[in-house]
């Protein structure tokens, strides 16, 4: 049994390491991660240290990227944004995984009155596009980086509850199933030991292209005012303050925009390259 | 067919029941008292009570369902806490507005996703094809807000060419429109391209071929209308999206949607206003996907209507 989980992940690892678009998808969420963990090291400066004498300045040596409107260093704050930025595509995936994952699984498995209760949920939360039901949730919650964090993955549990639902339907009755069932195992056993591990590939999926849409989203609260407020340095919230400036100091909205654009297509590139090793036959979409 | 419809409309109830009960809740999950939210944190306290009375909101809950049905049922949706309006006259015009910019967007997002997913499963791995795949892999990954600052930056700060906010002219629709609608372009695109190549590697295109028919006929006739199937599902499903996300490009171009009201009215605390904001969506979104699977059932002859 091993010996076959070991041969289907090296090919699944052979064929993601022949696709370059997603090595080089890994190879950028790779320096984001050193970026977030390490940047207070990394960073040339405070993020919150302003200059009232040097503000809106372009790119020069001792600002790479130039200096907003209160004159704190727009490379700093960018750095220090990656942290916020991977936390919240962490956590949010988190929430999401630690929610959608067991009652998709419970709905699945069982069936009956629980599924239908749970698949009407489904249907509601689903009709509402993402960005809609993360702002009604942000308006119950109120404004503020947390809660725009937490409407984020709630949005993405129907996403795991159907995925969950749909891998243990097509596999609860297989023989490896009935075997755990027929020696007496409990539910809890066959469905944490004999089912989860079977939806794993389709999960690790659905996460990274996830992440990549939570970053985006939060990003977005961050814009509208919902999400993160001045003066915590994440992008969107960034963006939101540097606009005003657009037309004589740009760059307080370009850079800010271009970390948003290279993380999230990192995450996308690394998700239709897993999508592509660990399923060959799925459509490329 | 009939049945299918019907079978179709019964489904609605449960899910228009749960958006009521999301809209209802909303307002009394708040921290603090339901009547206060309503009313305003600035109104009087004879008009908390006043509101507190109409909505029976010193009673149970479903006494307080009933009535908030039945309100609704008539199209009341109470009155702004900021303006005092009754919430339907401060939605309807920025819910026009929405409308007409989603639906621009959408026309955008078709032309020009399909035709560049044509193009590129015309000629697979060209050099057109690679550009527009890597174009539309950035255009999946890109923020929409920032998308929209860096258009307005080139063509109407430098160029000059566009105005930069606002409505009035069919010009002021340019960039709103282009900017809602690069994610979905890039989607169409995608899912046109597959689609395509996929239905080209099937026997009856063969045949096609083999009947001695040109390629032009092949593709167009044969091909583009049974590639064609799924990418109208995915247009009227990314029409909600476009929805969802019009508050973004809304905010950034100074457009007087919906998307930008409701936001702004979560910063006031002004809770009837978001309440019918959501509902007002909630509803057309409901529509469309109703709309978007008849459609569905009508081009595909093999999904089953029971």
């Amino acid at each position: 049994m091993n010996k076959v989980k070991n041969l289907i992940k090296s090919d699944a690892a052979k064929r993601l390491r022949r696709n370059h678009l997603a090595v080089f998808g890994l190879i950028l969420i790779i320096i984001l991660f050193i970026v977030a963990v390490f940047a207070p090291f990394i960073a040339p400066r405070d993020p919150y240290d302003s200059n009232f004498f040097r503000t809106l300045e372009g790119p020069s040596w001792e600002h790479p990227l130039g200096t907003d409107e209160l004159g704190r260093d727009m490379l700093s704050r960018i750095i220090y944004g990656t942290r916020i930025s991977m936390t919240i595509g962490f956590i949010s995936v988190a929430i999401g995984i630690l929610i959608g994952v067991p009652v998709g699984a419970i709905s699945g498995y069982y069936g009956g009155k629980i599924d239908l209760i749970v698949q009407r949920f489904v249907d509601i939360m689903m009709a509402f596009p993402g960005m809609l039901l993360a702002i009604v949730i942000v308006s119950v919650m109120g404004v503020g980086l947390v809660n725009a964090m937490i409407a984020v993955g709630i949005v993405s549990v129907p996403t795991y509850i159907r995925l969950v639902r749909g891998s243990v339907l097509s596999i609860k009755n297989e023989e490896h199933v009935e075997a755990a069932r027929a020696v007496g195992w409990g539910d809890f056993i066959i469905i944490t030991k004999h089912i989860i591990p079977h939806c794993m590939a389709p999960l690790i999926v659905q996460s990274s292209l996830l992440v990549a849409t939570a970053i985006l989203w939060a990003a977005g609260l961050g814009f509208l005012g919902l999400g993160a407020q001045a003066p915590t340095p994440e992008w969107g919230a960034i963006l939101s303050q540097g606009r005003g400036y657009i037309r004589t100091a740009h760059h307080v909205t370009t850079f800010p925009g271009l970390a948003i654009m290279i993380t999230v297509l990192g995450f996308n590139l690394v998700g239709d390259g897993l999508r592509d090793a660990l399923d060959p036959r799925m459509i490329n979409g | 067919m009939t049945v299918y419809i019907l079978r179709r409309l019964l489904l609605l109830i449960p899910v228009l029941l749960g958006v009521a009960i999301i809209i209802f809740s909303m307002v009394r999950m708040l921290p603090g008292d339901p009547a206060v939210a309503l009313a305003g944190v600035h109104a009087t306290p004879e008009y908390v009570e006043h509101v507190r009375s109409e909505m029976r909101l010193d009673e149970p809950l479903p006494v307080q369902f009933a009535v908030f049905m039945r309100d609704l049922a008539r199209g009341d949706l109470g009155r702004s806490t900021r303006t005092r309006q009754p919430v339907m006259n401060e939605i309807w015009p920025r819910f026009i507005n929405t409308l007409q910019l989603t639906a621009f967007a959408l026309v955008i997002a078709g032309i020009f996703g399909i035709g560049a997913g044509i193009i590129s499963a015309t000629k697979p791995y060209s050099i057109y094809d690679q550009t527009s795949m890597i174009f539309s892999l950035f255009g999946v990954s890109a923020p929409v807000f920032w998308l929209g600052l860096i258009l307005m930056l080139i063509f109407s700060v430098r160029l000059g060419w566009l105005p930069s906010s606002g409505m009035g002219t069919p010009y002021h629709f340019i960039l709103p429109g282009i900017t809602l609608a690069a994610q979905s372009t890039a989607l169409i695109a995608r899912i046109t391209r597959s689609s395509m190549l996929e239905v080209m590697g099937r026997e009856y295109i063969t045949t096609a071929r083999a009947k001695g028919l040109t390629e032009k006929v092949v593709y167009l006739k044969h091909a583009l209308r049974n590639a064609l199937i799924p990418v109208v599902t995915i247009l009227g499903l990314r029409f909600g999206i476009l929805l969802g996300g019009a508050g973004l490009t809304e905010t950034v171009f100074s457009w007087p949607g919906v998307g930008r009201l409701m936001v702004d009215s979560i910063l006031a605390r002004d809770y009837p206003v978001v309440q019918g904001s959501v509902l007002m969506l909630a509803l057309l979104l409901v529509i469309i996907n109703l709309v978007v699977d008849l459609i569905y059932a009508l081009l595909d002859p093999q999904i089953q209507y029971d």
